[in-house]
Formats: structure tokens, C-alpha cells, sequence
């Protein structure tokens, strides 16, 4: 699967894509590989904080369960609600789901993100 | 692939949830080679098995095999196993890989006394494939002379399989019907792509161990080192059946009598999760904030699709129909404690 030029991602397998301040975050199609079949995405509320770095949820596959990683920090203002009653779309479209909108409090440090040649690289 | 008791195993081919659906609706493919196997012969092969296994081998006939346990002193699990009576005097003992050369230590030294029976650890003579599902019948049989419908479950007969001897068994870890097929390891590539070819038109899949652990969880069969060991006894993990009283003497059973006596303190019970998440092996199970039990296998199935798992719990909150409360990474989360098995084949 290719990985869009439209958007940033971490080292964490998030992607991250910027519209004005608001940006869309998801996660990669490498990450969903790792994970195998998604069965749970835990999502913050709208109005909640995150931090970049820091875990924003989780996601939970038969296999495993891992956090999710805010790319960039700011202020949730939208939730993919969907999520909830068919989490295995993020197998079927990881980068056409995003799972939070977020309000980006800076958003000149997407500069520091890896764009899709880096990211591929990490990848090898 | 990942490394697994000195195996590299893989974890999925297709997919867990694939793997897992297919088994149920049709067949999958296992290799298990990495299983133990251990032979018991001589004269008193049936005093050895009856000093180290707490089931009553004396109520096999030669092709009938039984679930049995490896105790302690104490009653605990060294191991579980299943029990082959290959001849008068010979049984064969399937054990699980990781313990494979302590259980081979241990029954050496326990046996010496009984007189003239030899142990052998057979590990490296036996690759093992299993073929699990509605439809394995229907794949088996035009590769082998062994006539399947006569074998009765945990029943065994030897034959060619593909033109390769085998010894096939009418047992599994899935909770449904299938065999297991023990192969010479030169012959296990051929027999292995002979059963996938033959199982082509009936949509047989090879299964890896994520799979193998969804489905023989969902069909309540405990895996030794999550939901039993050196801590646990059969009484405390619902395995009660599987001790043979009337076998009077195996190692262990003078503290079971004493514990069935006085009664269990906790008890390995099923759980489905009334809150969202999945519980998984080692998160407490906890009281007014207290941890008073733990989790020892936990997931989301594929084929009941609902988060299910097994815990060790006090016996006071042990009941079918009991609310139980699961710290989930943090999260107090409600689960109610139901029957085991999960899921039973119709």
C-alpha cells in the first residue's frame, strides 16, 4: 500500500494530516499489519487534550494491545465514532480512517515529523 | 515468525480471525511439532505411568489415549499431557514443548523404583500435524487405509497417511473434531502439502499459533504456563475429571484428597466482559480496589466475536452469573462469570 504524500508520520506509525490548524490522525498500514485484526480503538472525548508524545488511546487487536500516539498536541474536536461498531475499517483503510481531529496548537512543528519518503525509509 | 520454546512458530498466516473461522466452518492445518513427545516402556511401563500421571491409565486399552497431568508432590502442575497406550506396555506421552526436557528429568527420577520400564524422550522422532475442523474427516481420507469413522475421539490407529507411516489420533486442541497426525520429521513436508492439496476443494487453511490459542481458549482448554502451573492444581483449574482417584498411585494425589476434602480456596472460572476492553493473562482481578484474583488467558474471539477469557477468583464470587471487576491497564471494568465451555461444536 502506498503511503500518501498528503500527510506527516512519527516513528510511532501515526499519521498525521493538516488542514489549517485542524489535522486528522490515524494510523499507518504498516502498524495495522503489525497489529492483525482490529477488534477495540479506545478514543478520548471531544474537548479532551493530547500531547505530543503522549498516548491519546489505545487499540486492541486479538492479538495485542497498543497505545496511540499523538503526533502533535492540541485539542480534540472530533471523534470517529464509526470506530466503534466497525474498528476493523482501520485493517481495511488505515489511511483513509482517521480516528481524531484535532485543534493543533502549533502547527509549524509538523516540520519535525517524517513525510512519506522518510517514513518509508524507517520502514526499509 | 517468533521464537517459541526453541521453535520458530508462526503466529498467522492469513489471519487470526481467517485462521479461526475457517477451523470452525470448514479445516485448518497445525503444525505442532514443537510438542514433546516422551515413551514409556518395559515390563512396568503401567506402574511408571501410574506413579507420574494423575489420570488412570489403567483404563486404556492399547489405541485409546486420555488428558492427564503431571503433579508435584504438592498437586501442582508440572505439566498436562495426553496419555497414547501404544501397546500392553508402552504408552506414549504428548507433553508440552517448553517442558518437554524437565518432564523427561522428572519422570526418570520418579520411576526408578517401579522396576523395569525405560523412558525414552522421542521429541526429535515425531513431527506432529493436526488437522482440525468439520471437514478434516472428508480431507483425511482418501490419504490413508485407516478407516476414520471407526476411530472414537481420543482413539488411535496406525497406517500410511500419503504414503508416509503414521499414527493418527482422534484428538485436538480446537473443540472440534479433527486428528492428529504423528509423522516421521522426513516425511512431514510431504504429508503436510499432500493434506493442503487434498484440502484444497474443501478451503483448508494453515493455522498458526495466534489462532491455536483463539480457538482452544474459546473451547475452554487450558494452556499450561497461563492458565495452570507449578501453583495451581487440577481441583483449583476445573480439572477435577481429569484426576483418576481410582489410579492410587500417583504423585500428588494424597494432598488432592486433602484439598477435595477441605474444599478450594479459588477456582479458574470464564468470564465475558459486561465493559468494553479486552482482559488479558495477568491483570487482576480485583475487590473494593483489592487485586484478589488474576486473569491467566484473555482475548476477543473471532467466532462468538465478544472479549472472553479465564480467571483464578476466590470461590465466594466464583458462580456462574457472578459480577466480577477487572483492572484493564487502570480501568476497573465489569465482567460476569459465566459457563465453560465458551463454545461447544453442535
Amino acid at each position: 500500500m502506498a503511503y500518501p504524500d498528503d500527510r506527516k508520520y512519527t516513528k510511532d506509525h501515526e499519521w498525521i494530516r493538516l488542514s489549517g490548524d485542524t489535522a486528522e490522525i490515524g494510523i499507518t498500514d504498516y502498524a495495522q499489519q503489525q497489529l492483525g485484526d482490529v477488534v477495540y480503538v479506545d478514543l478520548p472525548e471531544t474537548g479532551a487534550s493530547v500531547t505530543a508524545g503522549q498516548a491519546f488511546g489505545s487499540i486492541e487487536s486479538v492479538k495485542a494491545v497498543s497505545e496511540l500516539f499523538a503526533p502533535l498536541g492540541g485539542t480534540v474536536v472530533d471523534v470517529n465514532a464509526d470506530l466503534k461498531h466497525r474498528p476493523e475499517v482501520v485493517n481495511s483503510d488505515p489511511h483513509g480512517t482517521w480516528m481524531i481531529k484535532v485543534r493543533i496548537a502549533n502547527p509549524a512543528d509538523a516540520g519535525s515529523l517524517l513525510d512519506s519518503a522518510a517514513y518509508q525509509q524507517l520502514l526499509g | 515468525m517468533i521464537p517459541f520454546a526453541g521453535w520458530d512458530m508462526p503466529v498467522e498466516y492469513s489471519g487470526i480471525t481467517a485462521e479461526h473461522l475457517a477451523v470452525r466452518a470448514r479445516a485448518g492445518l497445525f503444525d505442532v511439532s514443537h510438542m514433546g513427545e516422551i515413551e514409556i516402556a518395559g515390563k512396568n511401563a503401567l506402574a511408571a505411568v501410574q506413579r507420574v500421571c494423575c489420570n488412570d491409565a489403567s483404563r486404556l486399552a492399547v489405541g485409546q489415549a486420555q488428558y492427564s497431568g503431571l503433579l508435584t508432590p504438592g498437586g501442582t502442575f508440572l505439566d498436562d499431557l495426553i496419555v497414547y497406550r501404544m501397546g500392553p506396555s508402552h504408552f506414549l506421552l504428548v507433553v508440552n514443548a517448553s517442558n518437554a526436557a524437565r518432564d523427561y528429568a522428572w519422570i526418570s527420577e520418579q520411576i526408578t523404583s517401579v522396576g523395569d520400564a525405560a523412558v525414552i524422550d522421542s521429541s526429535s522422532r515425531y513431527a506432529l500435524i493436526a488437522l482440525q475442523g468439520p471437514a478434516s474427516r472428508g480431507v483425511l481420507q482418501p490419504l490413508t487405509g485407516v478407516e476414520l469413522e471407526d476411530l472414537a475421539p481420543f482413539s488411535f490407529g496406525h497406517g500410511e497417511v500419503a504414503n508416509a507411516r503414521c499414527t493418527i489420533a482422534r484428538t485436538g486442541y480446537t473443540g472440534e473434531d479433527g486428528f492428529e497426525i504423528f509423522v516421521p520429521p522426513n516425511m512431514a513436508e510431504r504429508v503436510w502439502n499432500a493434506l493442503l492439496e487434498a484440502g484444497r476443494p474443501a478451503d483448508l487453511v494453515p493455522v498458526g499459533l495466534g489462532a491455536r490459542d483463539t480457538l482452544r481458549l474459546e473451547a475452554s482448554m487450558r494452556l499450561y504456563g497461563n492458565d495452570i502451573d507449578e501453583t495451581t492444581t487440577p481441583l483449583e483449574a476445573g480439572l477435577g475429571w481429569m484426576v483418576g482417584w481410582s489410579n492410587e498411585t500417583f504423585i500428588g494425589r494424597e494432598r488432592l484428597l486433602e484439598l477435595k476434602e477441605k474444599g478450594v480456596a479459588r477456582r479458574l472460572v470464564g468470564f465475558e466482559m459486561i465493559d468494553r476492553g479486552i482482559a488479558r493473562h495477568g491483570y487482576p482481578v480485583t475487590h473494593a480496589g483489592k487485586p484478589v484474583g488474576v486473569v491467566t488467558s484473555g482475548t476477543h474471539t473471532p467466532f462468538l466475536k465478544k472479549a472472553i477469557g479465564m480467571a483464578y477468583v476466590p470461590v465466594e464470587r466464583s458462580a456462574v452469573g457472578a459480577e466480577i471487576e477487572i483492572d484493564v491497564r487502570g480501568k476497573p471494568s465489569k465482567a460476569r462469570v459465566v459457563k465453560m465451555p465458551f463454545y461447544k461444536r453442535s
